[in-house]
């Protein structure tokens, strides 16, 4: 029993953090109606502008932290709503598609070229040290990883939700048409959808390097499970993704533990094919209608 | 125009390609077998793609599929071309039921639900050592015999691999233009008024999927016995990515795209090694900017520029996809 709780915690805690990036991803396909292949990358990426802060450039850890945060907002947010997304918004949606799955290869290239083609340790933000409740023992790493998640979720559902600018976010991802005439900047909105994008996927991505490393190929994986915890969950809606997370982190680990660690990959597979087949809009999602 | 065009050009290409191995090295034509191995995956992935406008991210496992039947059958003393036509009709099975209940939704679904295939279809065949061999994958395959034709060296292989693919690329022809085929354009045209004129969508698109997935199984059943080893790795979601590429850069929906479209995904490579790990980054670079400027692939760029040349042929404005096929 003890055994299943500490599963358990550290399911929740990486499962929280596939949320972040899950979140993100449902953001950008409710503005820009695409599928970001790169996401993965995008959680990738951060971790090694943090590396490099601390290692070329000498910076301490937490100086690093805000460089790798700034780096990522204009590069994975601006830069690719700018270069990418924008000059394509017109052409129908397979080719920015396909140009998001080149955009992988080109961070996980670059990656890889650039700094180093090895796993490569990053700083714990967090003590190492573990506590123990009834038996089991659990790491405090892992409490933090949740409750910091979380914390960021409630914070972003709270913007969305109480604020001017959140709602406007919401309206211009529902109906651009009418959000315009109603007098909101919907090019500055859509610009705000993909900042938080980055700044999510650069949250994660501190928080999931030190479990997993930083490596250049890490992006695969990762952008596979916030997909599936995306669609799982319910495609339009964030606490869908949230859920989605959580329930593919604890099951993953689970499955690792208890069933099989050859086939845990395919959990997520599985799950996502079972939900597709009996329930399409997601464990939490609406159904959009059709479509015409 | 294109029917003029096509009149020049498929005599051309297939000129070409009669005459391309010759005098060049064993390396040469065994990428040259390669390239329209994939030519023929990705020709399938275009009519899912181009004519019937359905994501599908598991052409590599269907290669993978028929490849492993091939592959398996032949090495138990079936001739190839039963073993193939195996692994061809099981791709389609297989097809019919991933397409069935992904199909049912509309949207991305069936993107969704193939990706979870090739990922699922990796972790079987890394997985299950006895049938497939696990990582160590299958070695000795051995190469048909037909008639009297050997196909042990790379040449003749080569024109073997020919010979298929003109038989597939005139039974696709033949498809696109049958009523069939054109039911699959006009549902990319519109897919409303496709159905408001008694089209039956979702079986034409699942059909589309079905016979895109058996010519994926087509180009494995010929890339077993070209490389004569296989492993899972060989059908990872990564190359499903990459015959999407092909499809896509060459030009989704034209006939011919994916015979470019595979030349620059294999070639190009190829030709930027002398850049060493930058390739990758220059390769990556490039596509994304054939997709912001010219996102109709490498056929709707000559296209346009064609155009201009000969303003004359100018086709009408509101059946620019249409006319073209």
């Amino acid at each position: 029993m003890a055994q299943f709780f500490q599963v358990l915690l550290s399911g929740l805690s990486t499962g929280s953090i596939y949320a972040l990036a899950a979140i993100g991803f449902v953001l950008v396909w409710q503005t820009a109606q695409t599928v970001n292949f790169a996401q993965g990358e995008f959680v990738m990426l951060p971790a090694f502008f943090v590396l490099a802060g601390v290692h070329v450039l000498g910076l301490p850890l937490w100086g690093a932290l805000l460089l790798g945060l700034a780096a990522s907002v204009f590069v994975l947010g601006f830069l690719f709503k700018r270069m990418i997304v924008e000059p394509m918004s017109k052409s129908t949606g397979l080719p920015l598609i396909i140009a998001t799955m080149a955009l992988s290869i080109l961070l996980k290239e670059s990656a890889k070229q650039f700094y180093a083609a090895e796993a490569q340790p990053f700083p714990s933000l967090f003590p190492q040290s573990t506590f123990n409740v009834a038996g089991a023992v659990f790491s405090i790493q892992d409490v933090l990883n949740l409750l910091v998640s979380l914390a960021v979720v409630v914070a972003l559902t709270l913007f969305l939700d109480r604020t001017k600018t959140g709602r406007s976010m919401q309206a211009t991802a529902q109906n651009p048409g009418v959000a315009e005439i109603l007098g909101i900047d919907i090019k500055r909105m859509t610009l705000y959808t993909f900042l938080i994008n980055a700044t999510l996927a650069a949250l994660a991505s501190f928080l999931i390097s030190p479990i997993y490393l930083a490596k250049f190929s890490s992006g695969e994986s990762l952008g596979l499970i916030a997909f599936i915890a995306a669609i799982v969950g319910g495609f339009n809606q964030i606490r869908g993704a949230l859920a989605g997370g959580l329930l593919i982190g604890v099951l993953d680990n689970l499955t690792a533990t208890y069933v099989t660690a050859q086939y845990r990959a395919a959990v997520p597979l599985v799950l996502l094919v079972i939900i597709i087949l009996f329930r399409p809009e997601g464990l939490l999602g609406t159904s959009e209608g059709r479509k015409v | 125009m294109f029917k003029r065009l096509n009149l020049l050009a498929v005599p051309a290409v297939l000129v070409f390609l009669i005459l391309a191995p010759i005098g060049q090295g064993n390396y040469m034509v065994y990428s040259l077998s390669s390239w329209l191995i994939f030519v023929i995956a990705a020709m399938g992935l275009n009519l899912t793609l181009g004519y019937a406008g359905q994501i599908s991210l598991a052409q590599a496992s269907f290669m993978g599929i028929g490849a492993y039947t091939t592959a398996l059958l032949t090495m138990t003393g079936w001739p190839w071309i039963l073993a193939m036509l195996i692994g061809v009709a099981l791709c389609f099975v297989v097809g019919l039921l991933l397409g069935f209940p992904a199909l049912k939704v509309k949207g991305h679904f069936l993107a969704f639900v193939t990706l979870a295939f090739n990922t699922l279809f990796f972790l079987v065949a890394r997985n299950e050592d006895w049938l497939t061999g696990g990582t160590y994958g299958i070695t000795g395959i051995k190469r048909p015999s037909l008639l009297f034709l050997a196909t042990s060296k790379p040449l003749p292989f080569y024109y073997f691999t020919l010979f298929v693919f003109v038989i597939a690329a005139l039974l696709l022809w033949g498809i696109v233009r049958s009523p069939w085929g054109r039911a699959f354009k006009a549902l990319r045209e519109n897919p409303i008024r496709a159905e408001s004129l008694g089209l039956d969508t979702r079986r034409i698109t699942l059909l589309a999927f079905a016979i895109g997935s058996a010519y994926g199984g087509l180009a494995g059943g010929l890339i077993a016995p070209l490389v004569q080893y296989i492993e899972p790795g060989s059908f990872a979601l990564g190359h499903s990515l990459r015959i999407l590429l092909m499809v896509v850069v060459g030009g989704a929906g034209f006939f011919f795209g994916p015979l470019l479209g595979a030349a620059v995904v294999i070639l190009l490579p190829e030709a930027l090694r002398f850049t060493e790990g930058y390739y990758l980054i220059i390769y990556a670079v490039v596509v994304i900017a054939l997709m912001v400027y010219c996102p109709t692939g490498l056929m709707g760029l000559g296209h346009r520029i064609l155009d201009k040349i000969r303003p004359r042929y100018q086709v009408r404005g509101d059946m620019k996809q249409g006319s073209q096929l």
